[in-house]
């Protein structure tokens, strides 16, 4: 893996803990993450993954019960500054594990995040909505029923809907959370490499159960576990068994989570 | 030089994408606002109710109101050179009528709850829940008609007396049209049940009939008991029904033969009557604030035992 | 597998629960057939009253001739008014309450309030309007005083319709929108309302149901006995179907027997069709599949 010549710090974290209630769901986190990398965590369930990503882009304040301590600065800026966190948020592409197709068509859902910022010319639109479905390769499953439910789509087609969603935002920051748990092996594959394209533009932040997956993509991997960050490393100096703590060796090998 | 063209393009659409946005953060303000405004009406309006009601009354309440006659006297003699306003003939007229309405809608409702939501199933079911939600939908001013004309002869045609309207008449009518709003609460009790206690019980051998009994219902109790205080209240506040199928005769009811007057019917009979300003008229918003404060206590109630049951439920997920 | 006896005790227990599901059977139709009975005697006894005339004519000699059209032209008045009145109220407040609201003591008060707007007798209701619409306000009685009293009383109906209908949405849909950047309204507007609107329509027709056979708030507050025109504005006071069965049922001597039939039964005829569109029209949209 080539590392970024200049490492600009596309995030910084800083004590970050977030509880629902009284359960901790991630307990004083630190470490940064870099522009145009991607930055991988894996752990098994629980571990504080999700809540990690919904505090970047102050979900949190949409979830009753959740609380975040802590700072999360995007760009050198705590997000927790901004005034309009609809702004901060149109920055973030976010994809969750579970698809969803919003109940507009095919193009509307595309459309939709341009549509919020204001953009109405038909053309500009039309030009949006090929290219982030062609990057997500969905663009030639779907060109002839670009009207029609996205919310009706396959689960695999749904996902890459998502992305193209995502993608729309034109994000500084992606946020991929499990994404492949409901595509097919070879529309993984193919997403994979429009990752590694993206890169050049975007800062993406992979969460995957899938280890071998975060070995592919990530520069850098971040191991969580119950809601601690055990540790940050280069992805392949830790599946070399460089690490500090033995139970990131123990976990990449599978003999836990 | 086209790279800072391109560059400037850009800084121009993102300049505009921002003005948009900041718009839009200003929009979910003001609609924020506007939807929380209507939130705030309901309180407003019960409020309002109160204050409205209690303002007219007032005068009566201070000056002249005897509380002891006004609730323990039978003697209702609002326009007598002397008047007398007892309302205790009243209540005993609203008792007698939601008494017995509750006697024939309470283990009705409750039975066919039962059949509906534990019995039925498939299109039997879907079509009961249809016609018991266009039974509910049947004005009040009609089945005081009904009461007035069918049931009217059918009762002094049956039990052989002078006249048919009385508490039996009104008792009937009100009992059948609080019977489907009480069924379809119950069902939704008998619903909120976790399939997980009746697959429990059926694995233990129970028949249905046991779950039924054993299993469901004193789970569900709390949601039945919500669905009879419901009814209770709908008896006490229904009005017209209740003034065209009494009788309206103030009585204090030994049978239930006897013609009687209800407190809602009183106020809707006089009131037109009435100079406003009067006494008699004061009284009248007098009761009403009465009936408002009953009603106020049995739907708290009913919303305890609700939230009781889906306390339940939630438990369940 | 065929071990399983027959024993006494399981058929005694078959026995016990087939009576059980005839006994309960029994009792719910015993709920619904005086009903049907009803129907047909009104049915039976309205012969002869049905004609153009019956819904196109005054009412004539002290409203023992003549037809009905100046309550059922009242009554849509009433309806129109009440609605423009109730629905904005009712809607913002369940998108308040649906969209917004946190779990805090306002809301729950909220909540509250609709359950006892719901719960208060009519002739209540009825006693604000006096109060408030056509003294405090100085409407008068008139269609605006009974139709705004109407309103109130029917706010609960359209807020817990359009509540359960937004609540309907998934919400993934709302999470993916807030993740995009969108505001809670951009995600109510182009998201969670086209979704439920036909929920909320539903729940707009039952309201209109209702208001069209309450009688109690409207006797003292703007409709009357008898009117020999049309209204004309909403300041105007107006006959409406249901006071209309009562007054010529109750009030009016020598009515021919089947004219209240004929207006009884149109007025369940309206309510009837009003809530069977809405039934069938909820029906239709959960055999719709969106997601």
């Amino acid at each position: 893996m080539v590392k970024p010549a200049t490492q600009v710090k596309k995030l910084e974290v800083r004590d970050l803990s977030i509880r629902y209630g009284d359960e901790i769901a991630l307990h004083s986190a630190d470490f940064d993450v870099y522009e145009n990398e991607i930055f991988g965590i894996i752990g098994p369930a629980n571990s504080g993954k999700t809540s990690f990503l919904r505090a970047i882009n102050r979900m949190n304040e949409m979830t009753p019960g959740m609380n975040v301590t802590g700072m999360v600065k995007f760009d050198g800026i705590d997000v927790k500054s901004w005034r309009d966190v609809y702004a901060l948020r149109s920055r973030i592409g976010v994809v969750f594990p579970l698809p969803v197709g919003l109940p507009l068509s095919i193009y509307d859902n595309v459309a939709l995040s341009p549509r919020l910022s204001g953009v109405k010319s038909k053309s500009e639109l039309d030009d949006i909505v090929e290219r982030c479905l062609t990057r997500a390769a969905l663009f030639d499953e779907v060109k002839d029923r670009l009207d029609s439910l996205g919310s009706l789509l396959s689960g695999g087609q749904q996902q890459r809907l998502t992305i193209a969603r995502a993608l729309s935002q034109s994000p500084e920051l992606l946020l991929l959370d499990e994404f492949s748990i409901a595509v097919d092996p070879v529309t993984t594959m193919r997403i994979e490499d429009v990752l590694k394209e993206l890169k050049k533009e975007v800062t993406i932040v992979l969460v995957s159960n899938l280890v071998a997956q975060a070995r592919r993509l990530a520069d850098r991997t971040a191991f969580f576990l119950g809601g601690e960050l055990v540790e940050v490393g280069e992805t392949e100096e830790l599946f070399r068994g460089n690490v500090q703590d033995s139970r990131t060796t123990d976990y990449l090998e599978g003999r836990f989570g | 030089m086209t790279s800072t063209k391109v560059e400037l393009a850009h800084r121009a659409s993102a300049n505009a994408a921002a003005l948009y946005r900041g718009r839009a953060w200003w929009v979910d303000r003001v609609a924020q606002g506007v939807v929380f405004l209507g939130g705030l009406s309901a309180i407003v309006f019960i409020l309002s109710i109160f204050i409205f009601v209690a303002k007219e009354g007032l005068g009566f309440m201070v000056a002249d109101l005897n509380i002891k006659e006004f609730l323990t006297s039978p003697e209702w003699r609002p326009t007598e050179d002397s008047p007398t306003y007892g309302i205790l003939a009243l209540m005993a007229g609203t008792a007698s009528v939601t008494g017995l309405a509750m006697l024939i809608a309470v283990p009705f409702s409750l039975g066919a709850a039962i059949y509906i939501g534990e019995f039925a199933t498939g299109k039997t079911r879907e079509v009961l829940k249809v016609l018991v939600e266009l039974l509910a939908a049947i004005p009040s001013v009609v089945w005081g008609f009904i009461g007035l004309s069918i049931m009217n002869p059918l009762i002094m045609e049956l039990f052989d007396v002078p006249v048919g309207l009385n508490v039996l008449n009104a008792g009937v009518i009100l009992g059948l049209m609080a019977a489907p709003i009480m069924t379809t609460i119950a069902e939704d009790a008998l619903k909120a049940v976790p399939d997980s206690y009746r697959e429990a019980a059926e694995a233990l051998g129970a028949t249905r009939w046991q779950v039924i009994f054993k299993v469901v219902l004193p789970s569900a109790k709390k949601g039945l008991v919500a669905a009879i205080l419901l009814g209770v209240g709908r008896g006490f506040g229904e009005t017209m029904a209740v003034l065209m199928a009494t009788g309206h005769a103030i009585n204090l009811p030994t049978s239930p033969f006897d013609s009687v007057c209800a407190m809602t019917a009183t106020i809707a009979a006089e009131l037109g009557e009435t100079a406003q300003g009067s006494p008699h008229y004061q009284v009248l918003f007098a009761i009403g604030i009465s009936l408002f404060l009953i009603t106020f206590v049995i739907n708290m109630a009913a919303d305890v035992f609700v939230r009781g049951g889906l306390r339940m439920r939630s438990k369940k997920a | 597998m065929s071990s399983f006896q027959t024993t006494d005790l399981n058929q005694s227990n078959r026995r016990k629960e087939s009576l059980v599901r005839i006994l309960l059977g029994m009792v719910t139709l015993t709920l619904i057939i005086p009903v049907g009975i009803i129907l047909v005697t009104l049915i039976a006894k309205s012969e002869g009253t049905f004609s153009w005339a019956f819904f196109s004519e005054f009412p004539r000699n002290s409203m023992t001739e003549g037809g009905i059209f100046p309550a059922l032209v009242g009554t849509l008045w009433l309806v129109a008014v009440a609605l423009l009145a109730s629905v904005p109220f009712g809607v913002a407040a369940a998108i308040y309450l649906s969209e917004y609201a946190e779990d805090t003591a306002l809301t729950r008060a909220i909540n509250l309030a609709i359950i006892n707007l719901a719960g208060v007798p009519s002739i209540v209701h009825a006693l604000f309007g006096v109060g408030a619409f056509v003294l405090f306000f100085e409407f008068g009685t008139s269609i605006l005083a009974a139709s705004l009293t109407m309103a109130v009383m029917t706010l609960p109906v359209v807020i817990v319709a359009t509540r359960e209908s937004l609540q309907a949405v998934p919400q993934p849909f709302r999470e993916a929108c807030w993740n995009m950047g969108a505001t809670r309204w951009q995600t109510i507007w182009r998201i969670v309302l086209p979704n439920s609107i036909s929920g909320i329509l539903t729940g707009v027709i039952l309201e209109v149901s209702r208001t069209v056979g309450e009688t109690a708030p409207i006797m003292f507050t703007g409709a009357a006995l008898f009117l020999p025109f049309l209204p004309t504005s909403v300041y105007d006071q107006t006959m409406a179907m249901s006071l209309h069965l009562y007054v010529i049922s109750t009030q009016v001597p020598d009515v021919p027997e089947g004219l209240p039939y004929g207006v009884a039964l149109t007025l369940i005829a309206i309510v009837m069709i009003l809530n069977s569109v809405s039934i069938g029209f909820r029906t239709y949209l959960r055999g719709k599949k969106k997601w």
